[in-house]
């Protein structure tokens, strides 16, 4: 079973950029795309737990803002060192202003 | 200034896993560490990558470099050739280690390949193992001065001085940085190295070695087979004759300064210094702030600065401070190595993070 979690209003995240959200005991990066689409990975670096929320969006790649690992945000494939292993991705939708994310249960 | 003396056990710097246990007990692996609140569309203005700024300080390292070592094969066997051979020599064996630094962050250029063909020359020439040492730095940058963690502390205590002295003309580093590379090329990584490389990379570790191994090799057969000293000087030398401005402004990142923190302004160094050695270091004179922000661009980090001096202490106003400051310390690390200097904060700074660093 999966629900659809509200997360914030689409002007909340300006284009090429992230921010945090937090659900439970769980935290995620929330993506807001060059080309005006949403996305969402886990919220850590896979490489040493930092939150990807403080990094770089660079056109659809999120950089770690402790030892610069990249990762695609839309695929969430790690792509620079010291970044090796993946990110979980999340399905988005947008309802009226609203982003939503899916979780499973 | 003040100066603080703790009580904490003798220091144990080898980078095994009964030490790493310990530093995770006390919670300084992998911490989290103390970040000065900024207005993230400044922050982030101040992370946006351009190439400009990087092209042209590559261009005129690059091309110093190439009319210097040119003017020191003209001028080989007068004493004319002297002042060149000062100048190669620190474009080569210290500006090396800046632009090693930077393109291994990733920040200097935008462009990938950029970031990666200057990393990997620039690596050769301060001869450091690309692979070993990026994984290396990315440790410095998570456990920054962590006794048991951080592979790359300049100056364990208490100081050995005459290791610190003899490496302003690379005796220690060459020495260490050989040995490495011969054993990474013969497929060896040392206990340390394999502590943070992980094992997927071992291989990519072992063929960059071969390669500066090779180059290295070519350079010694090239110098016999001439009988002259020329290919020394231009290829492996600078990096004992030319590395004394890296030594310089190195030592000073976190030289005398706490250990086994978790705030960056603890153990960190800002030091305000000449465009010449700025040119050099890439910006490295503001260590704190690159510390904290490692994303931000050298370009960028006097801009830095200026939005977070407020929570800083005060920056060395010269070189020569730094060390008047430093040596000091180090001189009574030698009597009691728990000795570190401790900088007043301004009054609108918020105070140390005494909760996550009280041992």
């Amino acid at each position: 079973m999966s629900d659809w979690i509200d997360v914030c209003a689409t002007d909340d995240i300006e284009e090429e950029d992230v921010i945090r959200f937090d659900h439970g005991a769980r935290s995620f990066a929330i993506y807001h795309s060059p080309e005006g689409e949403f996305f969402a990975t886990d919220g850590l670096c896979t490489h040493e737990q930092v939150h990807l929320a403080d990094g770089l969006v660079m056109d659809h790649i999120i950089e770690c803002p402790k030892h610069n690992g990249q990762f695609n945000y839309t695929t969430g494939k790690a792509t620079r060192l010291p970044a090796c292993d993946h990110l979980g991705t999340y399905p988005v939708r947008v309802e009226g202003d609203r982003v939503q994310i899916q979780l499973s249960e | 200034m003040t100066t603080v003396t703790t009580n904490i056990p003798p220091r144990d710097y080898r980078l095994s896993d009964e030490n790493a246990q310990l530093a995770f007990a006390r919670g300084l692996a992998s911490a989290e560490w103390y970040h000065t609140d900024v207005d993230r569309k400044a922050i982030k203005a101040l992370m946006k990558r351009h190439d400009g700024p990087a092209i042209r300080d590559t261009l005129i390292w690059l091309g110093l470099l190439g009319v210097s070592g040119l003017a020191v094969i003209a001028l080989w066997g007068s004493w004319w050739v002297l002042p060149f051979v000062l100048i190669y020599g620190v474009l080569y064996g210290s500006a090396c280690d800046a632009r090693w630094h930077e393109c291994g962050h990733g920040t200097a250029f935008k462009t990938a390949w950029m970031n990666d063909a200057v990393y990997h020359f620039a690596s050769f020439l301060v001869m450091r193992n690309p692979v070993t040492w990026r994984w290396s730095h990315a440790r410095h940058h998570t456990d920054t001065v962590i006794v048991g963690r951080d592979a790359e502390i300049a100056v364990m205590r208490p100081p050995d001085l005459l290791k610190v002295v003899l490496n302003f003309v690379g005796i220690f580093d060459v020495w260490y940085s050989m040995k490495a590379l011969l054993l990474n090329a013969a497929g060896v990584l040392q206990e340390h190295e394999r502590s943070f490389v992980p094992e997927a990379e071992h291989g990519k570790a072992v063929a960059a070695a071969r390669v500066h191994v090779v180059i290295y090799a070519a350079t010694i057969a090239t110098a016999i087979a001439i009988g002259s000293w020329l290919p020394l000087v231009l290829i492996g030398g600078p990096r004992m004759y030319g590395c004394w401005h890296m030594l310089m402004t190195g030592l000073l990142q976190h030289g005398g300064l706490a250990d086994n923190v978790t705030d960056h302004r603890l153990n960190s160094r800002t030091v305000l210094m000449n465009p010449v050695s700025r040119f050099i270091y890439w910006n490295m004179n503001y260590h704190v702030e690159h510390h904290m922000f490692p994303m931000v661009p050298f370009h960028a980090l006097p801009q830095l600065h200026a939005l977070i001096k407020h929570d800083l202490p005060a920056p060395n106003p010269s070189i020569w401070d730094g060390y008047r400051e430093m040596i000091p310390a180090f001189l009574r690390q030698l009597r009691n190595e728990d000795y570190y200097v401790r900088r007043a904060l301004p009054p609108t700074a918020k105070p140390y993070r005494e909760d996550l660093h009280e041992i």
